[in-house]
């Protein structure tokens, strides 16, 4: 199933002579001057209203900045429209900003400008995001090589035992400082500016009410018991309500994209884990699913209803992880979270015999799944369900009805659906506001379509609505969980064709999302052919959430910010990649 | 008068001798308070490790303090970004003496699987003296209630008469990397990095080989 492209080409060339530039397989090709009246009418006539992934992609003669769009009308939820704009001038890229049509542009533009140096003119607040104001090169361009570079491609000639390396240099070695750092001609470390990237303490006094105030700014993190990681928040302050929030991340940015146009296909897999390190086996779940999509190839039937099994088993374990997580910031210090730790041990103890891994599975692979499980797992597995049938009740007995959680968590950090549609938030968040958008059925995947389970819903979008979200989806993903641990075939294969350690895919590109158990992670691919992906990226659900928590925040107590942010559920393994 | 100690009837089977340092050594290792600080994936795992099951509280180790000041040991739980080693390294600085540090999975150890990351710095011991190492990746608990272990011993073998933390010169402070020029900038590189900058012949100022060894 696909989007009607001729259809859309056709009405926008009417609506816009000239401007579908080109066609590039299922990409159209808009014109970069006109791209925020386009958008706009996208967005108004078309009901495009959903942004979710902005990208970019560099090739040698130009640089490609890569929309997806969506449309949460009911009749045309499901496939979206493709399209990108092209950027001839690799020195002076500049392309119109769509921030002001749809705000879930603003984190991912300000994400390409640090990466590809692409200038988004008129946005609101162009820095970089990931790394450091004074970094030198956007290092996602293919000119671009950092202080260990050793070649394009892995695996690394030095790493073979050719007679002519008998002893491999490690990195160290081979760059001066014997670190991972380099300085660029003409630095001078006379005269450099360390950059404060903070705001006065104290902001200049205003009066309210007829009394001088003092607004405060506070620095949350990036070592904070509640930033869930290495994430840190300016919050401005009047009194204890918050005025203005500013997320900055990236004290956790990895290089996966970096690295991951190195690794081959399959040695992406394991990266995935360490995107979103509570739920590993569904990122895997997103990148197989990406790259089956563009090889388009067949997962046999067994291998698909484990890949379900263990996808929805980690949904389970990161709600009530979530969950867990959410009441230390509410106070309840440590007994939601070691009761929500244990089940995940249990779910844990089938991932480690399934894959041989813990915490980091490596478990799916390109047209399958790495081992297949014992009837003696299965049965396990059924116990563990039916436990984690138990326990889901147990944790409502105990927190849905706590006055003192009630009271913490009604009303704070509302948001209507409409808006989150504009700032991006999918998942569970979404849903918790209203909107019944949830990939496994809009656009589904794997055999998803094959389940009886339904979509819960929630109205107001307030904290307490996305703790009830997510035990009812964990309750939802039991039901999956039931049904597919009672279908599945007793034998079978669990590979389509041999387990190749190396895999070519065709040319092309693709965006591939799934429903993640915090969103809509979505992988971006280009291959030349290769056996490595030409891009790679990863469209973070946690990133693009974090851009409606200021909204959420103002307005409310401090103390509620931080219930607001353990509500979103985000992973800095994933936001900052 | 006699080297020999003479225990009363009534309290026998109730004393017993031992050296102050090891009683010093023992006392301390059992109550060592981690820091609540989390950096990566093996964050989870390091509370995973003071969860129900593997329940580090047995070793009194169950209360993770978040304030530096607080703390005697910081687990370096996961990779080391250039964004976050001045934070890291200022939250050392600013834990009291006796503290030790554990180096968790291969991340912060040597930076791991991102080792060749732009952003990523080849190990938390380019800063920081770190105690032990706890190989994974992540590590699994009992890995790092090893690790734990092997920081007890340590402990228990301190003699009181020679630790550091008892003497009259202050102990150095970690240095603090900086950032917000090109990359990060360790303040012990300084001169050279002068030198290296005023030097006419320098091509390349960072990606130089060194001659490998004879």
């Amino acid at each position: 199933m696909a989007i009607d492209l001729g259809a859309v080409e056709a009405q926008l060339s009417t609506a816009f002579p000239g401007a579908v530039v080109e066609r590039e397989g299922d990409w159209l090709v808009l014109d970069r001057d006109r791209l925020p009246s386009i958008a706009t009418y996208l967005r108004d006539e078309m009901g495009f209203d959903f942004l979710t992934h902005v990208s970019a992609s560099d090739y040698a003669d130009h640089l490609d900045v890569v929309y997806n769009v969506y449309s949460t009308r009911p009749e045309l939820q499901g496939p979206g429209l493709s399209f990108k704009v092209r950027v001839p001038d690799r020195v002076d890229a500049r392309v119109p900003t769509v921030t002001t049509i749809w705000k879930s542009a603003n984190f991912q533009e300000r994400e390409v400008w640090d990466m590809f140096g692409i200038h988004f003119d008129g946005h609101p607040d162009l820095r970089r995001i990931l790394l450091w104001e004074g970094f030198e090169g956007h290092p996602l361009r293919k000119d671009w090589h950092e202080p260990y570079y050793e070649e394009d491609n892995k695996p690394f000639g030095s790493r073979w035992p050719y007679p002519e390396n008998p002893r491999p240099r490690s990195a160290e070695q081979r760059v001066h400082w014997r670190a991972n750092v380099q300085y660029p001609q003409g630095f001078d470390p006379e005269d450099w500016d360390l950059g404060a990237d903070y705001p006065p303490l104290f902001a200049p006094k205003v009066e309210i009410n007829g009394i001088d105030t003092e607004p405060v700014y506070l620095n949350v993190g990036p070592h904070h018991p509640s930033t869930h990681g290495v994430f840190r928040m300016v919050v401005g302050l009047q009194g204890e309500t918050v005025t203005n929030l500013t997320p900055v991340v990236g004290h956790l940015h990895r290089n996966h994209e970096k690295i991951g146009e190195r690794n081959l296909w399959n040695g992406n897999i394991p990266y995935t884990d360490r995107l979103d390190y509570i739920s590993p086996m569904y990122n895997e779940f997103a990148y197989v699913v990406a790259v089956e999509r563009m090889l388009g190839k067949e997962v046999p039937e067994r291998a698909e209803y484990l890949r379900v099994i263990m996808g929805e088993l980690a949904r389970v374990v990161n709600h009530l992880l979530t969950i867990g997580f959410q009441f230390n910031e509410l106070g309840a210090m440590m007994t939601p979270m070691i009761y929500a730790f244990t089940e995940r041990e249990h779910v844990l103890d089938l991932f480690e015999e399934a894959s041989g891994a813990r915490m980091m599975h490596n478990y799916y692979r390109i047209g399958g799944v790495y081992g297949d499980v014992s009837d003696e797992w299965l049965a396990r597995c059924r116990k563990v369900v039916s436990r984690l049938d138990r326990k889901i009740d147990e944790f409502e007995t105990l927190l849905t009805d706590n006055e003192i959680f009630i009271s913490r968590s009604r009303g704070v950090g509302a948001m209507s659906w409409q808006e989150m549609v504009n700032y991006g938030v999918t998942g569970p968040v979404l849903r918790s506001a209203g909107l019944s958008y949830d990939i496994r059925r809009v656009e589904p995947y794997s055999i998803y379509e094959s389940f009886d389970f339904e979509v819960p819903t929630y109205e107001t979008g307030d904290v307490y609505d996305r703790y009830r979200q997510r035990i009812a989806e964990a309750r939802q993903s039991i039901k999956i969980l039931k049904q597919a641990l009672n279908r599945i075939p007793a034998t079978g294969a669990i590979m389509d064709g041999k387990n190749a350690w190396n895999v070519k895919v065709p040319d092309g590109e693709l965006y591939s999302r799934v429903e993640h158990p915090k969103g809509e992670l979505g992988f971006y691919l280009v291959s030349d052919g290769g056996t490595n992906p030409y891009r790679y990226h990863v469209r973070s659900e946690c990133l693009i959430n974090l851009a409606a928590l200021e909204a959420m925040s103002v307005g409310h107590l401090l103390a509620d910010a931080i219930v607001i942010l353990g509500s979103i559920d985000i992973t800095l393994g994933e936001v900052d990649r | 008068m006699s080297d020999e100690i003479t225990v009363p009837d009534e309290l026998k089977g109730n004393v017993f001798i031992t050296k102050l340092s090891e009683l010093y050594g023992w006392g301390r290792k059992y109550s060592l308070w981690p820091m609540f600080f989390g950096l990566a994936c093996c964050a989870i795992e390091f509370m995973a490790a003071a969860a129900a099951r593997f329940d580090t509280g047995r070793w009194g180790m169950d209360l993770a303090r978040a304030s530096p000041r607080q703390a005697d040991l910081i687990v370096i739980s996961g990779t080391v970004t250039k964004k976050m080693v001045p934070k890291i390294v200022t939250l050392y600085n600013q834990m009291a003496e006796p503290k030790y540090v554990i180096s968790m999975g291969a991340c912060a150890t040597g930076g791991g699987p991102f080792k060749e990351g732009y952003n990523v710095v080849s190990g938390i011991d380019q800063f920081l003296p770190v105690d032990v190492y706890v190989p994974g990746c992540p590590p699994t608990p009992e890995g790092l209630i090893a690790g734990y272990m092997a920081v007890h011993e340590k402990i228990q073998n301190e003699r009181i008469n020679d630790v550091p933390w008892y003497e009259k010169d202050p102990i150095p402070k970690a240095p603090v990397p900086l950032l917000g020029g090109p990359d990060l900038i360790d303040p012990r590189h300084m001169d050279e990095i002068r030198a290296r900058v005023r030097a006419p012949q320098s091509a390349a100022v960072g990606g130089e080989p060194e001659k490998e060894d004879a």
